[in-house]
């Protein structure tokens, strides 16, 4: 692996729009909630998954981000490197909802398998059957330095041949995921600047 | 009988959120697991979850549940059976 590291591709999704390398690729309505704005999005990837419907809502998003990000794209060796601000707590809350009454005490098991952030990036591996390494970190902002170097490492050490990064945030119905590839192919550099362009 | 089967039916779609399956798809004997309606294991927990919640079963030994959850017909009938509610 040279030195050459690009941002070959990038996808965002939030306030119900998805783009593609910075430019709008498709708009829900504008007062749908999460829920329904996730379900018009994946039927637009027309795509035999039934397993999405079960996922948790920050699975959803990652998994709608990364299957944009993904098409047509070689997945051999990408491994995975991701971040948020508000972990699981989305799904935390359902859980906690359901066993906080000693009445009415049934936890729901397919919620629960959601209680941690890093859950979304095994669903990834699993969809696109990524077999590399992959690390999920909580922090107030998107940490930058740390995720720069941390996949220029990956890719310096040959553990990966590409690193999907990105940031993962959802509680209740505020979300916004930012998921870009860095490989050695492409012309914007894997700079802290071209990193913090993708978030404005 | 046959309203314990339609209402299991809704029930485990709605529980298990099968977003593309209704109520007419699934046939009293079609296997749940495998090539049936497709389930997992994390399927099967929530499957025990609403015995408790909606009939008041509570399986002691989880080994039953794999007669129990063969079909609707065996659910149906092991809760008309076994129901405290």
């Amino acid at each position: 692996m040279t030195d050459n590291m690009y941002i070959e591709r990038s996808c965002r999704i939030s306030e119900n729009t998805i783009w593609l390398d910075g430019a709008p690729y498709w708009k829900g309505l504008p007062a749908a909630s999460f829920i329904d704005f996730a379900k018009e999005a994946f039927r637009l990837l027309k795509v035999d998954y039934p397993k999405f419907y079960k996922m948790d809502n920050l699975s959803k998003l990652v998994f709608l981000a990364a299957d944009f990000l993904l098409q047509q794209q070689d997945k051999d060796g990408i491994a995975l490197v991701m971040a948020n601000r508000s972990s699981s707590l989305d799904t935390d809350i359902k859980h906690q909802q359901s066993i906080q009454e000693k009445e009415s005490f049934f936890p729901s098991p397919a919620t629960f398998v959601y209680t941690l952030p890093n859950i979304c990036e095994g669903e990834l591996c699993i969809r696109h059957q990524l077999m590399t390494e992959n690390i999920f970190l909580v922090d107030e902002c998107f940490p930058t330095e740390t995720i720069e170097m941390y996949a220029a490492y990956l890719l310096r050490s040959g553990k990966a041949k590409r690193v999907m990064c990105g940031w993962a945030e959802l509680f209740q119905e505020n979300y916004d995921a930012v998921l870009y590839l860095v490989g050695p192919n492409g012309e914007k550099e894997h700079t802290k600047k071209n990193i913090e362009d993708l978030f404005r | 009988m046959v309203e314990l089967k339609e209402e299991l039916k809704g029930k485990i779609i709605e529980v298990l959120n099968l977003e593309d399956v209704t109520v007419g798809d699934i046939q009293d004997g079609d296997a749940l697991f495998g090539d049936g309606l497709g389930l997992d294991s994390i399927d099967a927990l929530e499957l025990i979850v609403l015995l408790d919640k909606e009939y008041g079963i509570k399986l002691s030994d989880p080994k039953q549940g794999k007669a129990i959850f063969k079909s609707i017909e065996t659910m149906a009938a092991y809760i008309s059976e076994n129901r405290t509610k």
